[in-house]
């Protein structure tokens, strides 16, 4: 019954969607009309809150006659992942994104602020499009709430790898994030439709692109620091098609965060803006393609139908169809910029998003190439990290070089020269890092760059924070309670940036690894530290059973005990290795343990990683996560004040 | 006049930019590509050293391990069968008688020497290479299950 009354939920739901397209678009002239459109889009949502809560009922009740919840639920999970299960599979994970389009398209509908009539309602008309398009695809192809005949007395169980808190939050992150690009394309739609893409418009673009960046920024993350956890492979990216498929996405809409700043301040690049809201959700709809499709050879899994990816496909290509069309015929209509100088704030944001976008534009290429060569008959072919290395790596880097500077000048005509006084100790450290990482490495440039460029982001960040604190008048507290909440943001970032770098480069350069055969008792010798198994053993946990090390590790800063375990669940075939780590100041020592070593008298296969810094990396995402969401409350607030 | 030239310094830096990233995009596509092969294409596709794909069906009975922890294990395509060496740990979804992809090298005459395998997350997976690869060889059983 709750699942016939959610399929029934999201069936009312897609019929007032398409409502909500029709009289959104219609809307421009008559306030009537726009306050039903805002009612109709609100009720949508609802109702599509409705049908999530529906699914989420029938797995917290394991009713294995729903065809999801049979694939991929089981009675003895724990509650939480009977939960987080309604959204770790696909049909439950397309209602997920229906459900984030139809509440912002809501949200949407609730916040008018200062944008004209026609241009508002037009987003909202837009956005219940989306939603539509997404419900269709959802009820027709993926329904989460299709029934079984005859019910299975059990349910499959979710994937052990996936019953994990990190990856219970991760698809929610993401989706908010994707789903939430969705809405500036409806605005950059909207702008297109009416011919006018102005500041009031660039005010309520930002809260928006700055949420789904935020959520993109802490969805990869949390699925790079799982698949460190949790896969026991030592490492946490691994230019992986389902990885790039977020990357890109997040490149985009990195760029516009930035963009629409210039547009809003300045009125300038309102063009490439709507450009850029267009592509961030086209490349966020082309991720759930080559996610959903299966056509590129990725290590994670997903659903390999190849009904649904042409489906996505179809959604895509009107999406991108309309969007490109309208942006081509209404765009050179548009406003003319203000101009700016060649060293300036505005100029910087423009290097910005010329670094993101020929960045997002090569992970495109070398994503998409394997599936070109074999359209083309030239064989199976796979691109792998080292192509992305050797290109993304030497872009992000110039970007950053330019970085610090964006702050330090102001709109219009900067002062070079100033912000080359100001960050000068900035640089003076950076090249100070470059020379003793050069000669401590036996002249490796590359990772010696990389370092420097982490500490000369750290290090302008800071100043930068530092001369905005002087700005401030009174004692020294009062002048850092002053500081404006968008000057924190930015500059944790930022900064966040500069330790994202220093962690990826130093985890990149300096890792190591050894395979070993260890029986209890016995130790090995491995990166400085002697790492020795005291004992192994069966335990036995709420739905596993698992086999479990116990080692000591000794290093000259004093011992620890780490637990790494195999372990076994019923409902799957395959073990699942949960890695002992333990972590100090300058890195991690990683420790997976394999299989009993045939013949070998009571010995295990045991993998030894020693991840140098690898936990800045995560330190430095959650900065940028951290800013993202400060950078939101500013504006938000700012919004609130102002209305 | 002042603000011309600066614009196209602008374009010209930016030119000079992608110029160079197209530079590199190619040339990384072209070094860093890596092929797939099935066992039996391995002596005719690929040179010796070259660094390829190999994927195909773990061979059931195979897998062994050296006295240095490396596996060592067979893949078939059905035709050929190859012996794998890995010294890393497998994925844990990895199992006789599964699809596998490794990636490395060969030499003629010796084992295959892999430096990443992979298997997917699913165990229901079977991977796109090398159902293509079985699919050539008349060896399919029809789609895997989803």
């Amino acid at each position: 019954m709750i699942a016939e009354i959610g399929a029934f939920a999201a069936a009312l739901a897609l019929a007032l969607s398409l409502a909500q397209g029709v009289f959104g678009l219609a809307a421009s002239r008559r306030d009537s009309r726009a306050e039903a459109t805002a009612a109709i889009a609100q009720a949508a949502a609802a109702l599509c809150v409705l049908a999530f809560i529906c699914l989420i009922i029938v797995f917290v009740r394991s009713d294995f006659s729903v065809a999801p919840v049979a694939a991929n639920s089981h009675i003895d999970k724990p509650l939480i992942y009977k939960i987080a299960g309604a959204w770790g599979n696909h049909e439950g994970s397309m209602l997920l994104w229906c459900l984030v389009s139809a509440v912002f398209g809501g949200v949407l509908a609730s916040t008018r602020g200062s944008q004209s009539l026609g241009l508002w309602s037009r987003a909202v008309g837009v956005q219940g499009l989306v939603t539509a398009g997404a419900l269709i695809y959802t009820l027709f192809l993926s329904n989460p709430f299709a029934r079984l005949d005859p019910a299975p007395m059990q349910g499959s169980g979710l994937n052990p790898l996936l019953q994990d808190p990190a990856l219970a939050a991760h698809p929610p992150l993401l989706y908010l994030g994707y789903v939430g690009l969705s809405v500036p394309f409806s605005l950059a739609l909207a702008a297109l439709l009416e011919g006018k893409a102005d500041q009031a418009w660039a005010k309520a673009l930002r809260p928006w692109t700055l949420l789904a960046w935020t959520c993109l920024t802490l969805g990869i993350g949390l699925g790079s620091y799982w698949a460190y956890y949790e896969l026991g492979w030592g490492g946490w990216w691994f230019w992986d098609p389902v990885e790039n498929a977020s990357f890109m996405p997040w490149l985009v809409a990195c760029a516009l965060v930035h963009s629409a700043i210039v547009t809003e301040r300045r009125g300038s690049l309102a063009s490439w803006t709507i450009l850029l809201a267009i592509l961030g959700f086209g490349l966020a709809l082309l991720g759930t393609f080559l996610v959903r499709s299966g056509v590129l050879t990725s290590v994670h899994s997903f659903a390999v139908d190849p009904q649904r990816g042409i489906a996505v496909l179809v959604l895509l290509a009107i999406a991108m169809g309309a969007g490109f069309g309208l942006y081509a015929w209404r765009a050179p209509k548009l406003a003319q910029p203000s101009g700016f100088a060649a060293i300036s704030r505005e100029s910087m944001l423009v290097w910005n998003n010329f670094g993101l976008a020929v960045a997002a534009g090569v992970v495109l290429i070398g994503t998409l190439y394997p599936l070109l060569v074999e359209a083309l008959g030239g064989g199976l072919i796979s691109v792998g990290p080292p192509f992305f290395n050797m290109t993304v790596a030497p872009l992000l880097a110039a970007l950053f070089i330019v970085l610090p500077f964006g702050p330090m000048l102001t709109w219009r005509v900067g002062d070079m020269r100033q912000a080359l006084l100001r960050l000068a100790p900035a640089a003076a450290l950076a090249v100070l890092t470059l020379i003793i990482a050069l000669v401590t490495t036996h002249w490796r440039a590359a990772p010696a760059i990389g370092l420097a460029i982490g500490v000369w982001l750290i290090a302008g960040g800071l100043i930068y924070l530092w001369t905005r604190i002087r700005r401030g008048e009174g004692a020294a507290f009062a002048k850092i309670a002053v500081l404006p909440l968008a000057v924190w943001s930015m500059s944790i970032a930022h900064i966040g940036a500069g330790v994202l770098t220093l962690g990826a480069v130093a985890e990149t350069a300096f890792r190591s690894e050894q395979a070993v055969a260890l029986s209890p008792g016995e130790g090995v010798t491995f990166a400085g530290r002697r790492i020795t198994m005291i004992e192994i053993g069966e335990v036995e946990g709420p739905n596993y059973s698992a086999t479990r090390a116990n080692f000591r590790v000794d290093s000259a800063s004093g011992a620890g005990i780490v637990a790494a375990e195999r372990r076994f669940y019923p409902t799957s075939p395959m073990p699942t290795t949960e890695v002992g780590i333990l972590s100090s100041l300058d890195g991690d020592i990683y420790i997976a343990l394999g299989e009993a070593v045939r013949d070998g008298a009571g010995a295990w296969s045991v993998r030894l990683y020693h991840n140098p810094l690898v936990h800045l990396i995560f330190i430095g995402v959650s900065m940028m996560g951290v800013g993202g969401l400060l950078s939101f409350i500013a504006l938000t607030r700012r919004r609130r004040t102002a209305a | 006049m002042r603000r011309r030239n600066q614009r196209l310094m602008m374009i010209g830096v930016a030119g000079a930019v992608l110029v160079l990233a197209a530079t590199l995009t190619f040339a990384g596509l072209r070094d860093s590509v890596v092929f797939f092969v099935a066992p039996s294409d391995l002596a005719e596709k690929a040179e010796a050293g070259q660094r390829v794909r190999l994927g195909g069906l773990v061979v059931e009975g195979t897998l062994r391990r050296e006295a240095d922890g490396a596996s060592l294990f067979d893949i078939t395509d059905g035709v050929t069968s190859v012996t794998v060496r890995y010294a890393g740990l497998l994925p844990d979804l990895f199992r006789e008688g599964q699809g596998v992809v490794a990636e490395g090298r060969w030499q003629p005459g010796q084992a295959f020497e892999a430096e990443r395998v992979l298997a997917k997350h699913d165990e229901t997976y079977m991977p796109r290479e090398v159902a293509e690869a079985l699919k050539q060889r008349g060896e399919w059983k029809g789609d895997p299950p989803s």
